[in-house]
């Protein structure tokens, strides 16, 4: 078990420090940082000055080593627009890519479990077909396209819902339900074919001999057990979710990391693009890593099936 | 002596050869036939498209931008789906736009399939140090944000069509390595496999002959479910101004266009997204149905 879980930080540390090396190169490869901000009729003395407080006069390894020991303590560098700070700004950015992201959980989580649960329950019926379909769709669309369907179909013909910005609880609405629509097609298949399995168990069989009414039966003690493969599956989506951001936001013109990332690209401001890069890409693994470790303490026979 | 046991032998795989090819004729008959229809239509669009597009797709005309479709007042069957801002033909531009997708998904399969077969089988057959390494490699590729990536490498490198194909590479490469390995331990350990080390042969004879042609299925289905997954993903990149650059007509781009219009032309975005989901929905139900032919064990998942 120790082992296992020692494999898998180290797969954790492999996959962060991969993140920041291809991050530097492409940083080191997008132009000299210097030409960037120093002013044209600059002397070749003064850029050589400049270079040598920067450290950029430092082979590769060791300017990636500053750059890594500042990761280390949060240090991600200033934006070159903004004059601020990155992790600042991604600090100020994140509450709104977070709440967007909780929205489109319990948007996604309020449609598939019902769907997965039934679809299961009522397997070949017209039901289980209708979830097919939508798990198919939700699999198959363009998340930008749909987007923008439900902002001229909610916005512009209904005129119902905000379709930019982040204002009241009306603005989450379209955005929270892009962002989930897309995560729908693997929740209701997992929670079709986890429900499948635990009907089928001893106990569920016992709670029916019992006396109990199928209504209890079913999302009392048979969806608690088959919700923990849906759980771990849903926090890997956390993940996939800030990935997404990108999109949502940029359709949405809301003020997450996203679109601070997407703004960057735009106004080549590379600590900025890079800061959102690593961060993601750290959380991403983060989560990863705590699921893996959370499922082989509950279901030690799984460290012996990944390896 | 070797001649007359190799005779038999030789003729044996000619047959199962030609078996193949039939049941594979056999086995489209019984393909679900929308997807089959669709997928085909597309192929000949991406094939024929200047002949088929009845404008080229990157004429400009200022003269008739905005015709809307041929239903509405004031449009007509010249430009059936409408035009855009700059009066390009919106239909002959989503033909083109096949072309831009399929051949940019084909390339990217092509070699990140390839790779990711190679590594995948040294991965799986080879074991020991070779896994671990080629492991290591896939789980840190597999985590990387692609999206937020894609954008870091546009914004250093500048956009192109090629430079799509090299960012999505490596990514489809990491799934093929994943599933090829999987498949390739597997068939180690089975008897035949044993056998031919016993009789001494060679270790790229075994991997070749042996468990390269095991694995050729998972391979075309994954294919076919990647090429749908490019689309979108490409399609996304394209949206957000870092994939195929402009004036291609990449069916991405098409509806990031039109997005500043949507108050008052709704096809400039409408019918490019709309032959993303179709052709997505197409290839997805396609590769369904080919993984459950080629492989009934997997009908479950």
């Amino acid at each position: 078990m120790l082992g296992y879980i020692a494999g898998r930080i180290l797969q954790g540390a492999i996959n962060i420090i991969f993140i920041t090396v291809l991050v530097f190169i492409l940083a080191r490869a997008s132009g000299d940082p210097v030409e960037s901000f120093v002013p044209d009729e600059a002397s070749e003395a003064t850029i050589q000055l400049i270079r040598e407080r920067l450290g950029l006069n430092e082979p590769l390894h060791v300017q990636y080593w500053i750059f890594f020991k500042g990761l280390l303590v949060g240090d991600l560098g200033d934006s070159k627009i903004l004059k601020e700070p990155v992790t600042k700004l991604l600090v100020e950015r994140l509450p709104a890519t977070f709440s967007l992201a909780a929205t489109a959980m319990a948007i996604a989580m309020g449609m598939a479990l019902p769907l997965g649960v039934l679809s299961a329950v009522y397997r070949d019926t017209w039901i289980d077909r209708v979830a097919k379909i939508v798990a198919f769709l939700g699999q198959s669309s363009p998340q930008f396209w749909i987007a923008i369907m439900l902002m001229i179909l909610f916005g512009v013909v209904l005129g119902l819902l905000p379709v930019a910005g982040r204002s009241g609880p009306s603005s989450y609405v379209l955005p929270g339900f892009t962002m989930g629509w897309f995560v729908i097609a693997g929740l209701v298949r997992l929670t079709r074919s986890s429900m499948l399995d635990v009907l089928d168990s001893d106990y569920i069989t016992m709670a029916r001999g019992k006396g109990l009414p199928e209504r209890t039966v079913i999302w009392k003690h048979a969806l608690r057990n088959a919700m923990i493969p849906v759980l771990t599956y849903s926090s890997l989506i956390l993940g996939g979710f800030m990935n997404g951001s990108v999109i949502v936001e940029a359709v949405f013109a809301w003020p997450g990391i996203g679109r601070l990332a997407l703004d960057a690209v735009q106004s080549r401001d590379f600590p900025v693009v890079q800061g959102v890069v690593i961060m993601v890409g750290a959380f991403f693994v983060v989560i990863n890593l705590l699921v893996d470790v959370a499922y082989a303490i509950v279901n030690p026979r799984i460290k012996y099936s990944t390896n | 002596m070797a001649q007359t046991t190799d005779q038999p032998l030789l003729v044996a795989e000619a047959l199962s050869w030609q078996r193949r090819l039939l049941s594979i004729g056999e086995g489209l008959r019984r393909a679900p036939l929308i997807p089959t229809i669709g997928i085909g239509l597309i192929i000949i669009c991406a094939l024929f498209a200047p002949w088929i597009a009845p404008f080229e797709p990157t004429k400009n005309n200022l003269m008739i931008n905005f015709v809307p479709p041929a239903w509405h007042e004031g449009g007509s069957w010249t430009h059936a789906l409408g035009t855009d801002k700059l009066g390009r033909d919106i239909l002959s531009r989503i033909i083109h736009g096949t072309r831009v997708s399929l051949s940019l998904s084909i390339a990217v399969i092509f070699l990140g399939g390839t790779a990711g077969t190679i590594f995948g089988l040294a991965s799986g057959f080879l074991g020991g140090k070779t896994d671990a390494v080629v492991q290591r490699g896939v789980e840190a590729i597999l985590a990387l944000p692609l999206i937020l990536v894609a954008l870091v490498f546009m914004s250093a490198f500048g956009t192109s069509f090629t430079n799509v194909i090299f960012i999505l590479s490596p990514f489809v490469a990491a799934r093929f390595a994943r599933m090829v390995r999987g498949e390739a331990l597997s068939i180690r350990e089975l008897d035949y496999v044993a056998l031919a080390r016993v009789v001494g042969s060679p270790t790229h004879r075994i991997v070749l002959k042996h468990i390269l042609p095991n694995v050729f299925n998972t391979v075309v289905v994954l294919s076919t479910l990647e090429v749908g997954h490019l689309i979108l993903v490409e399609s996304s990149l394209s949206f957000l101004g870092v994939g195929i650059p402009p004036p291609r007509p990449a069916w991405g781009l098409m509806v990031a266009d039109g997005r500043d219009f949507i108050q008052s032309h709704y096809w400039l975005t409408l019918f490019p997204g709309f032959a993303i989901l179709v052709s997505v929905m197409c290839l997805n139900l396609f590769g369904d149905w080919l993984r459950d032919t080629l492989d009934p064990r997997r009908r479950q998942l």
